[in-house]
């Protein structure tokens, strides 16, 4: 087992006591609830007379189902206005606080949580979705949990859980022009699997991880989850604490200086041991799409579809499965691949520093005829900062749609969704099969600059090409 | 206030093969089934999305499988989405276990919290339980989680699952949240000694 990283420090900070099965109850520092996966658990609490044992340890918002275009209410869909009404009374009821649409803060969990400085290092996070990997960027242990957990969080503010391994990924050196953070996910993801992480917490380090700002660690830890690992962070340091500095919910004033050194107490020694180690050179790592339908079938944006024989037996049938439903030959470049759909957001990529960077590509260029692309920022204050830069007429001038907050066409459960057999170039996290409201709709997941250029070429295109 | 829960040992009934690696929640159970506020109706959606495209011959359709209590699936299963609809659309389906070469973490763990065990094999047992399933579809299979294996006439094959779910099931403590609750003090102590829940606002 690990020893002297930051997981055992917190994980053992953070430890109630032993159950008997042997599992670690484990106190829940945050948690974070919206309407898709709490609405169950809040009944659960009815039926069993149980009380929120720690209200002010809950902040909700509303992401998932919030219409992107028209979010007057009561919204058109009857089953997410339920869901809506269902949260505003649970939140209510047990005096959780709640950032609705129109308080300003509203957004996806992922992207509030940090922006408001709920999300600090050391601390244990728990909401009942996956991508909440997200926040270990801050050096906090963060994972995804089901309905019957959340009902236990809001019970005991604890879990039972079994400790994870600590596998360290080291990725060093510079990255080449047009490699963003989510093509060294991307890349981790393609060289380790889509389950090479289970039973992990991933923590990044290495030079090219200590020069990236908060918003791309988010978006690194953010895909952890996609690579099999429930969790991922990296440990807290300078950039981390002059991000949180000043943040509503961050510790204010002298606080904050106490804050930093117990932060940096928490971080993993120099000689901890990890249970596998992992070195990556930042070098090595090509602007990555993803060509099938797990996220671990990826490739350089100029490489061609792999072929066959290039995995063994056992993935064969998956890889035949992607080449069919993709309908994209072994063999084939990606460039030049024609696409649909292009979106830019979600909690992966739908943040300002994502949001410039497309829009740096944008800039000056028009989509291409026949091309739907439109911009879904991660949250109200995104939306706010994007718009005082002038990003959102960048956009519009360039042919994007400039849409309200929200998880949008990511896993599309509000009103955006592909149609048929479109094919999207998507700044999200997943391209499984019927992922994005069409059973036979195709995802091809990239960075945000990848997708705008996309937009523009409509098709497949290398982001370098503009360098 | 606390729950007296049942203390799962073993599962009994036919098996279903379902087979593939990778299998996504979004694939168990597509996203537009989540706008709901109550995990009633999910067991007819289960694979919506796959069952509509195979025309009647998904597995879940099939007449012969109609009674499985077990599901044999490959590796990985599960993975993606946190979503508990989709172990909840499985079980509500009629399935009470399932046994695969290896589970996605976020799956597993809300299996255990509804009862539900998975338990893993190698891929050649899984394969041999496939094909048998498939070729005698009213074979009855046992589950014994006290003893690690899965049997049938003619079939005895070892299974694992880790040691605290596994007694989470034998002790009838699958469902935490009453145990959790009997710690209120420890909980209490463990949080006032983190820095941080008297820090800022929140």
């Amino acid at each position: 087992m690990s020893k002297g990283t930051l997981f055992d420090k917190v994980w053992d900070l953070h430890t109630v006591t032993t159950l008997p099965s042997g599992q670690t109850q484990l106190f829940i520092g945050l948690h974070l609830i919206h309407e898709v996966t709490s609405p169950q658990a809040f009944a659960m609490l009815r039926d069993r007379n149980l009380q929120v044992m720690f209200p002010e340890r809950t902040v909700a918002t509303v992401d998932h189902i919030v219409p992107t275009d028209n979010q007057a209410r009561p919204f058109a869909d009857s089953l997410a206005e339920d869901m809506m009404v269902a949260l505003e009374t649970n939140t209510k009821t047990n005096s959780i606080r709640f950032f609705n649409v129109g308080s300003g803060h509203q957004g996806i969990v992922h992207v509030i949580a940090p922006e408001q400085g709920l999300t600090q290092p050391g601390m244990t996070i728990a909401c009942g979705d996956s991508h909440t990997s997200t926040h270990g960027a801050f050096g906090a242990i963060s994972f995804g949990i089901g309905t019957s957990q959340v009902r236990d969080v809001l019970a005991s503010q604890t879990l039972s859980l079994e400790k994870l391994n600590v596998r360290r990924i080291e990725v060093n050196g510079t990255l080449a022009p047009g490699v963003y953070a989510k093509d060294v996910i991307l890349h981790i993801i393609r060289t380790l699997g889509a389950k090479g992480g289970a039973g992990y917490a991933y923590e990044y380090a290495g030079s090219t991880i200590a020069a990236m700002s908060m918003e791309e660690r988010m978006t690194l830890c953010n895909m952890s989850i996609e690579g099999g690992a429930r969790c991922g962070y990296v440990n807290p340091d300078q950039i981390t604490y002059d991000y949180l500095k000043g943040r509503e919910f961050a510790p204010q004033g002298d606080q904050f200086d106490q804050a930093i050194t117990w932060w940096q107490s928490l971080r993993s020694e120099a000689d901890a041991e990890y249970d596998d180690v992992v070195i990556f050179d930042a070098q090595d790592i090509p602007p990555t799409v993803t060509w099938g339908i797990s996220p671990d079938q990826a490739i350089g944006v100029d490489e061609s579809v792999p072929t066959l024989t290039s995995f063994n037996t056992a993935e064969q049938p998956l890889i035949q499965e992607a080449y069919s439903y993709m309908d994209l030959a072994p063999g084939k470049p990606m460039l030049g691949t024609p696409v649909d759909v292009c979106f830019i957001g979600s909690c992966t990529n739908g943040r300002l520093s994502d949001l410039r960077e497309a829009a740096k590509v944008a800039q000056g260029r028009h989509v291409a005829q026949g091309i739907k692309a439109f911009v879904v920022s991660g949250s109200e204050q995104v939306k706010q900062q994007a718009e005082a830069e002038g990003l959102d007429q960048i956009f519009l001038e360039a042919g994007f749609e400039w849409r309200e907050p929200g998880c949008s066409m990511c896993l599309a459960m509000n009103p955006d969704k592909l149609q048929g057999r479109q094919i999207s170039a998507s700044s999200s996290n997943r391209n499984f099969k019927g992922r994005q409201g069409s059973a036979s709709g195709r995802t091809l997941l990239m960075s945000p600059a990848m997708v705008a250029l996309a937009a523009i070429n409509g098709q497949v295109s290398d982001v370098r090409s503009l360098l | 206030m606390v729950q007296t829960m049942s203390k799962i040992t073993s599962v009994s009934g036919p098996g279903l093969p379902l087979l593939g690696n990778d299998i996504d929640t979004d694939r168990i159970i597509p996203a537009r089934f989540l706008r709901c506020v109550t995990f009633d109706g999910l067991g007819e959606n289960v694979f919506a999305d796959d069952r509509a495209q195979n025309n009647g011959t998904h597995p879940f359709d099939q007449p012969q499988y109609q009674a499985a209590k077990i599901l044999v699936v490959n590796s990985n299963f599960g993975c993606g989405s946190s979503r508990e609809h989709a172990p909840q659309s499985i079980m509500r389906w009629g399935i009470s276990a399932i046994i695969g070469e290896s589970f996605a973490e976020i799956f597993l763990g809300n299996c255990v919290a509804i009862g539900m065990p998975c338990v893993t094999a190698t891929p050649d047992i899984v394969s041999q339980l496939q094909t048998l399933v498939a070729t005698s579809p009213d074979i009855q299979l046992t589950l014994d989680l006290a003893t690690q294996t899965i049997a049938s006439d003619g079939f005895n094959a070892a299974v694992t699952l880790k040691e605290g779910n596994r007694q989470m099931f034998l002790n009838g403590t699958w469902d935490a949240c009453g145990q959790l609750l009997h710690q209120s003090e420890q909980i209490k102590e463990t949080a006032a000694r983190l820095p941080y829940i008297s820090w800022g606002k929140a």
